[in-house]
This record gives structure tokens, sequence and C-alpha cells, in this order.
């Protein structure tokens, strides 16, 4: 099957400053795919550059199979929802939803027609007449949604599209959007900074860093099998542990990453399953967070190492800050991470 | 808000010099409404002795006045036309582009307004000195264009920088080509910038004079009209009229021009 | 046709602004370039004492001519002076304006003020320098309240004073000197506005805080960062005063001004390459004048 969107070795250089290195993926069609990073990893460039907003200074883009590199945005068959929505303040929602569908030369009447139908997908049909300088965020939100896929495009670019809504509403978008993807079957390319949202909604994610894909994965792998210090660090959280500590912990020389929640907390005299990794350690600080607390040993091997716990454990007397306690944790819960470049 | 300030109230003394300070500003121009009615043709003399209407009609009969408008508005037309084309190109080119030489380009659509309008004017006779041409309407034209480019680019300008570069995006991502861009989405949005810039460059030119005075040659646009009569003084009354006129020509579009470009800020585009 | 052309507009950036951009500056950089062009190399020609004609050869005579004459130079001085003591005079009198209509004022009497002061701005120049005339006249509307007033005696003092006094405010220096303050004070009170309102409140509260008196934030914040608002403006003021003829020959004492030079001697006396010189005093005093702003800092708070 061809690819909905293909990068192949694709680089843009601003000046002398490098914004993306390299880039190659193939986004099959239908596919929820997430460009994930920090702000200026490359990730909204690599989206412009998918758009057509942007050119690449090196390699090619491909759409369908078909090399889009050298197309403007507006012979593209790829639509954009933008963070800011970029809704035209001078045209009511009908228009705005519209307008891809009058600069092809639809007569007005059909037009309307067709904006009233892509409003009802996203549940605005009674706000068609008003101005966007009238609605609310999410409102706007879905607005920008609505006239993004009414020239029906085979992919939808979204470019942090929940950025400027509040928690809220933007779980509830996020499970609206999910929703929607599957009912109309179009390629989500979606830019975000947050893990959460990729991990929640994507099927698969690429990991910006600097400019390149640190590592693609689907989530599940992404969390739990982290190839580098800083994919573990960036998805969800983890202790990483440097190559010379490591040594002192299993015998071998390697870095790797624990997840808090796999990390025991014990008192020195606790019995310890077979096979288990342990260190001792002083008990900096333990961090109330609900459902959870974040325990902050000191180790002996000298990092400080988080243990997140249920508020229910350890059981018997609870270990007060500064007292010695126990970590441990079944071997086959440290993921061994290759030496990515250090983390500033 | 409000609270805000209520620490910081200005003193009496504060409030007085601003007011103070405001009044002076609009002194003359009441002056000038009030002397239009005087009976008195010879003196200065205030407070007038009497009012009267008697100067309208007498203005209103004078041939070489309205030669003198006539000519004042064909020129600021022709110059606001150029000037609205010329200056909206640039303001384009210049609104988000980075080239090398962009900083010197800049300055060369500021300086005409930025070095006075006495430098413009040798300069531009200066030049049509060597180049041996005759002045006259086109000259006058010439020497205004310069001015009402820089009102009109200032003015375009500040508009297309805040327009958010997402909104030409979106409507390319959308399907538009370049005209319908400019057509559907940036035209709309800076038409108010153009007819202010237009204005202001109308109201600009309609009223110049120290350029003008270089490159007119034997031709008289209003102001040269008035200027003359400043040395001439052989019918006050009139020349009291016409400024009278000139003001309200001039505020109209001054206003309106106000009006279309506040939202936002409070900044003119001189 | 539109679209295939758009296409192609689209990936030459470069190209399609050179097409914008091309027009405009053919204009400004043939006509007002090539002008200033003219203008430098018309100060560099001289004109023939005995035929009266200009002599197309490159010399420095006339820069000579126009720094040795002892008249010259107090013509240059004259209107250096003044243009210094109106900057200073508008700054002086903009300063409680602006800081009222950026500062204190609500939205409403802020808006007030800003129309208020853009009114007068905009109002025809010649009108308002004739009306200056009318106002400074010998039987006119300011010698009838000083009259009012009781104040007659102060007012002929004034005028009785050396180089600033004249036989009435309408042709003394005094004169000259309020009709220019007049002329350019909005353009010293709107970029003075515009810098006191970009200073946040909370800068002022936190001076406050801090223990400062009005006066001594006033000091310590509020002018250090109108500066940039004030060196604006007087460029404005310094530069507009320089370059001005009207004002000069409309009220005021005989001394000649350069603007008055530069005209006359284009016109009557037909001497351009003189005019040339003249005109090229201003520009030189406004480079050095930024030039001393920027050394001073006047601009390093925008």
């Amino acid at each position: 099957m061809t690819a909905a969107i293909e990068l192949r070795g694709v680089g843009r250089r601003f000046g002398s400053v490098t914004a993306l290195e390299q880039v190659s993926l193939a986004v099959a069609p239908g596919e929820f795919f997430a460009l994930l990073g920090p702000s200026g990893s490359g990730k909204t460039t690599c989206l412009r550059l998918i758009a057509g907003f942007d050119r690449p200074t090196q390699g090619s883009v491909l759409l369908d199979g078909e090399d889009v590199t050298a197309t403007p945005p507006f012979e593209r068959n790829v639509n954009t929802v933008f963070q800011d929505y970029a809704l035209f303040p001078h045209m009511s929602v009908a228009d705005n939803v519209a307008y891809g569908l009058k600069v092809r030369g639809v007569p007005a009447t059909a037009r309307r027609r067709s904006a009233l139908e892509v409003l009802g997908l996203v549940q605005l049909e009674e706000l068609a007449d008003r101005r966007p300088g009238q609605l609310s965020g999410g409102q706007k939100q879905r607005v920008a949604l609505a006239r993004a896929l009414i020239n029906r495009p085979k992919v939808l670019l979204l470019d942090e599209p929940l950025g400027a809504l509040d928690l809220r509403l933007r779980e509830e978008m996020q499970t609206e959007l999910k929703t929607l993807q599957h009912r109309l079957g179009i390629t989500f390319v979606y830019v975000t900074h947050d893990q959460g949202e990729a991990l929640s909604m994507a099927d698969r994610i690429a990991v910006f860093r600097e400019g390149r894909i640190e590592q693609l994965d689907a989530p599940r792998v992404l969390y739990v099998r982290p190839r580098t210090a800083f994919v573990a660090r960036f998805v969800g959280s983890a202790n990483v542990v440097e190559a010379h500590v490591a040594a002192r912990l299993t015998g071998e020389a390697r870095p790797f990453a624990i997840r808090p929640e796999l990390i025991e907390v014990l008192v020195p005299a606790q019995p310890v399953r077979a096979g288990a990794i342990t260190c001792e350690g002083r008990l900096e600080d333990v961090q109330y967070h609900g459902a959870a607390s974040r325990w902050h040993v000191r180790i002996d091997a000298g990092p400080v190492l988080t243990a997140a716990r249920p508020e229910s454990e350890p059981a018997g007397q609870m270990p007060a800050a500064g007292d010695r306690v126990l970590l441990a944790w079944s071997p086959e819960s440290a993921v061994p991470l290759v030496e990515g470049p250090p983390i500033p | 808000m409000r609270s805000d300030r209520d620490w910081n109230r200005p003193s009496t003394g504060a409030r007085i010099a601003a007011f103070a300070g405001l009044a002076f500003l609009h002194l003359p121009v009441w002056v000038i409404l009030l002397y239009a009615f005087t009976t008195e043709d010879r003196t200065y003399q205030f407070p007038p002795p009497g009012l009267t209407l008697h100067w309208f009609a007498v203005a209103f009969a004078r041939e070489d006045i309205w030669a003198a408008l006539r000519l004042s508005l064909a020129v600021a037309t022709v110059a606001t036309a150029m000037a609205l084309v010329l200056g909206t190109l640039a303001a384009f080119a210049l609104a988000r582009s980075r080239f090398r030489g962009r900083e010197a380009v800049t300055l060369l659509f500021v300086l005409p307004i930025a070095l006075p309008g006495i430098i413009t004017g040798i300069a531009l006779l200066s030049a049509f000195k060597l180049g041996g041409i005759q002045p006259g309407f086109w000259t006058i034209v010439t020497g205004h264009a310069t001015f009402c480019i820089v009102i009109v680019y200032n003015n375009v300008i500040a508009r297309l920088r805040r327009l958010p570069q997402s909104w030409i995006e979106a409507s390319m991502d959308l399907g538009a080509d370049g005209a319908q861009t400019f057509r559907y989405v940036l035209l709309p949005q800076i038409a108010t910038a153009l007819l202010a810039g237009g204005m202001l460059a109308f109201a600009l030119s309609f009223d110049e004079i120290i350029v003008t005075l270089f490159t007119a040659g034997h031709e008289r646009t209003l102001p040269i009209w008035f200027f003359n009569e400043l040395f001439r003084p052989r019918e006050r009354p009139i020349t009291n009229v016409v400024a009278v006129t000139v003001v309200l020509v001039t505020l109209v579009p001054i206003l309106l021009a106000y009006r279309l470009t506040r939202p936002g800020t409070t900044e003119p585009n001189l | 046709m539109m679209r295939v052309l758009s296409a192609k507009l689209y990936g030459r950036r470069g190209f399609y602004l050179a097409l914008l951009l091309l027009p405009p500056l053919l204009w400004l950089g043939i006509v007002y370039l090539g002008s200033l062009l003219a203008l430098l190399l018309q100060s560099l020609y001289a004109i023939d004492e005995f035929t009266a004609r200009i002599v197309p050869e490159l010399t420095l005579a006339t820069y000579r001519q126009l720094l040795s004459h002892p008249a010259n130079v107090d013509i240059i001085l004259r209107t250096l002076g003044m243009a210094v003591a109106v900057t200073l005079a508008a700054a002086v009198i903009a300063f409680p304006v602006a800081n009222y209509m950026a500062r204190h004022a609500g939205p409403a009497m802020k808006g007030f003020f800003y129309v208020g002061v853009m009114m007068p701005m905009w109002t025809s120049y010649l009108v308002k320098v004739y009306a200056w005339r009318l106002v400074l006249a010998k039987q006119g509307i300011l010698s009838w309240f000083v009259d009012q007033l009781g104040l007659t005696p102060a007012l002929e003092g004034a005028l009785a004073a050396p180089v600033v006094g004249g036989p009435s405010l309408a042709s003394s220096y005094l004169g000259m000197f309020i009709v220019f303050v007049y002329m350019w004070l909005p353009f010293m009170i709107l970029p003075l506005a515009a810098a006191l309102e970009r200073v946040p409140d909370s800068l002022l509260q936190a001076s406050a805080d801090l223990g400062a008196r009005p006066g001594q934030t006033f000091r310590n914040v509020v002018l250090p960062l109108a500066l940039p608002g004030l060196a604006a403006g007087s460029v404005f003021t310094f530069s507009l005063t320089l370059g001005d003829y009207i004002i000069p020959s409309v009220v005021g004492a005989p001394g000649y001004f350069i603007g008055m030079m530069v005209y006359q001697q284009q016109g009557t006396a037909g001497n351009i390459p003189l005019a040339a010189a003249f005109s090229v005093v201003p520009i030189v005093l406004i480079g050095l004048y930024l030039a001393l702003a920027k050394r001073l800092g006047a601009f390093d708070a925008l």
C-alpha cells in the first residue's frame, strides 16, 4: 500500500540554523500519526513542509506516492487546523467553512449547504451566521476543524490544535477528534508537545529532538521500551541511571531507564523478592500526588531516584525523611538505553 | 484597573498643565474661525467689531481661488493614486520578507518624511534643473507622490504586520492561489488602512507648501495662493475665508482616517 | 491562468518580492535618491561671479563660500540655536500633556486627548502660521488679552529685551519661537505619550512599594523609560525647525535662517549651488544629532 505521506531524507535550514535534519518517515493511510517534541524540536517545521507552507532545503515530500516537494499548498490535497485557528475575522462561520469551496468556484447555494453539513459534523450548525469573534475558544476550534474538512482532504494536519484550550475542554476534544478520525477514515498528522495527548490518541508517535526523529514507535512501545534517555524522560517520567552508576548497581556499565511506578520502596529489614535489583539510600522527601506519592531517595551510589507508590504503601511503619530505605525492582523493568547525545 | 490608577492620581497642577497644553494647541484654529466672520477688513483688531457672512460670498466669486483649488485637488488626486499603488506594493514586499539590504530599503521608504521638506524640495529642483525639466503640474505631482508614498506605505505595513501569517497560509491551504488570497483575505483586511492612508496622503498633498514652492514653477496651488496673500495682504477677510475652507477640507478626511485606523492602535501612522 | 502563474511564483519568493518591490523602489531610488545626488552634485558646482551662470565642474568653492562668510555662519548658528531652544521648550510643554494622556486619563479622556492633539497637528500648516500672525499682531488677540490682564508693561519689557525682542511679538524672535514651539508640539507629544504608555503600571507600583516617593519614581523609573519617546520627538522638532523657511519669513525678526537662504538662493538669486550647499547643513546637523542621541543611549530602551 502506498504511504499517505512519505518524507525522504528531508532537511530544512534557515540560514545557519538547522531546523530539520535527515528526517524520513512514512504515514499509512488512515493512521493517526503524532509528531511529539519540545518547542523548537522541528515538529512544526516538519508539518509545514507537508502542508507546503515551506520547502525543504534537502530531500523530498511525497503525498500518496506523488512527489509534491515543489507543489504550492493550494495544489495539495491536505488541509491544516492551525494552532491559532486562523479563522478569517471578516467572514461568518459559514463563509469561513465554505472558503475552500468558494475558491474552487462552487456556487453559493451549494457551498452553503456543504458548509452546514460539515458544521453539523462538529455540532455547530446553529452558529453558522456568527462571526469568529463571537465564538468561544472551543467553538473556534471546531470551526477551524470543519473548515479544514470541507475539501475532503486525504490528510488532515493539526498543529497543536488543542493547545489554547483548558484542560477539561481539551480532554473532551481529544475524544471527539479520535472519534471523528475513525468515522471519516482520514489520515491525521498531529503536532503536540503534550506527551499524554500523543500517547492517548496516536497510533504511532515520532519523537523529535533538535531537528531529528529520536524514536518512532507505537505509544506502548515508546513508553515501555524508550530507546534513549531523552525519550525515556520526555514520554512519561523516568529515572535515567547513567552507565557508571549502573555498573555499581547491576555490574553492567550500560545506562538504563526505570519508571518510578516500577520501583518498590522497602524498609531495610524487609525481605526482597528473589532476583530483584536492590539499592539502599536515604529518603529525602515524599511528595503527595493524590493517587500516588513520589518518593525521592538519594541512593548510596550517588543519584536521586524517584519511586511512585500508591498511598497505602509501604505497609507498616512509614519511613520519614532522613530514614534509610531500600529500593527494589525486577531486572526486566529496567530498560537499557543507547547512548544518545547528552541531554543539556 | 481604576483602583490601580487611584493611588497614582495626578496632582491638580499636572492636570492643569495637561489641559493648558491642549488649549494652547487649539487657540489659533479657533481664532481663524472667528476672523473669517469679522466685519473689519484692514487690521487684525480683536475683538472683532462685528460679524458677517459677506466675505464667504466674495471669496466664492473669485476665479483665481477656484483655479488654485482645482489645481490643488487635481495634484492631490493624482499624487494619492500613485502613492496608493506604489506604497501598497512596497508594504507588501517589505512586511514580512527578509533579505540582504532590507534595512537600507526600509530607510529609503521613510527618508522623504524623515528629512525636512526643504531637502526634498531643493533636491527635486536640483534634479529638474540638471535634467532640463520645466516645472509644472507633473513636477508638483512628483514631489507630492514622493512623500505620499511614505504615508500609504506606513499605514499599510502597520496593518499587514498585525495580520497573522497563518491567515494567508490557511487560505492557500484551503486551495486559494495568490490572487484569490489577496482578494478574499488580504484586501478586506487592509481596506481601511488603504482608505486611511489615502485620505491622509490626500490631505497632506492638498496642504503642502514647503516642497511645492520649489517644484511649482509658475503654477499656483491653493497653499501657494495663500502664501502669496500673506505678503500682499490686500483682502484679509478673503484670506480668512479660504483659511477656514482649507481647514475643513483637510480635517474631514483626517478625522475619518483616524476613525478607520483606531481599533488596535491610538498612534497615527505619520 | 492566474493559478498557474501563482503556483510558479510561489516557488520563487525572491522573484515575486522583486516584482512587488521594483516599481516603488524605482520611484524612490531614481526620483528621490537621484534628486538627493543631484543636490549633492549641485552643491559641488559653483556659480561664475561675472556671468552668473553655473559652472558644471566639481569644486569646493561653494562650501568655502558658505563657511567663510561670517554672515552665513551667523545664519547657521541662529538656526541651530532656535532649533535647540524650540526642542527644549517643546519637551517641557509636551511632558505633562503626554504624561496625563498616557498614564492618568481614562479611556474616554485618552481618546479626547489624542484627537485633541492630532487635530491641530493635521490642520493646514499655512493656516496655522497665518493664524499666529493674527494672534501676535500689534492689535491682535494676544495683546488684547495681555491688556485685559493688565500685563502690558510685562510684554513691553519682554519685547525690549535684546536679541529676542522687537517692535511687536509678530516681528521678534520671541514670537517666532512661540510659533515654532506651537507648530511642532504635537510631534513631541505623540511619541512621548506612546513611550509613556508602554511603561507598565506595575513598574510604578513596584517603585512605590519599594519606598520611592512620586518624585523619585518619576526620576528613576518614568523618565529613563520615556527617553526613547523624548528622543524620537526631539528628532522631529529639531529637524523640522532646521528645515523650515515659511515661519521665519512670515513671523519674526529680519535675521535669516537656513531654510530662507535655500529658498532665496535658488529663487531670486538663482544660485542653486549655494542653495544646495546650504541645504546640506541641516542634513549634517540632523546626522550629528542622531549620532549624539544614540551615543547618549536615548534609543537603548526601545
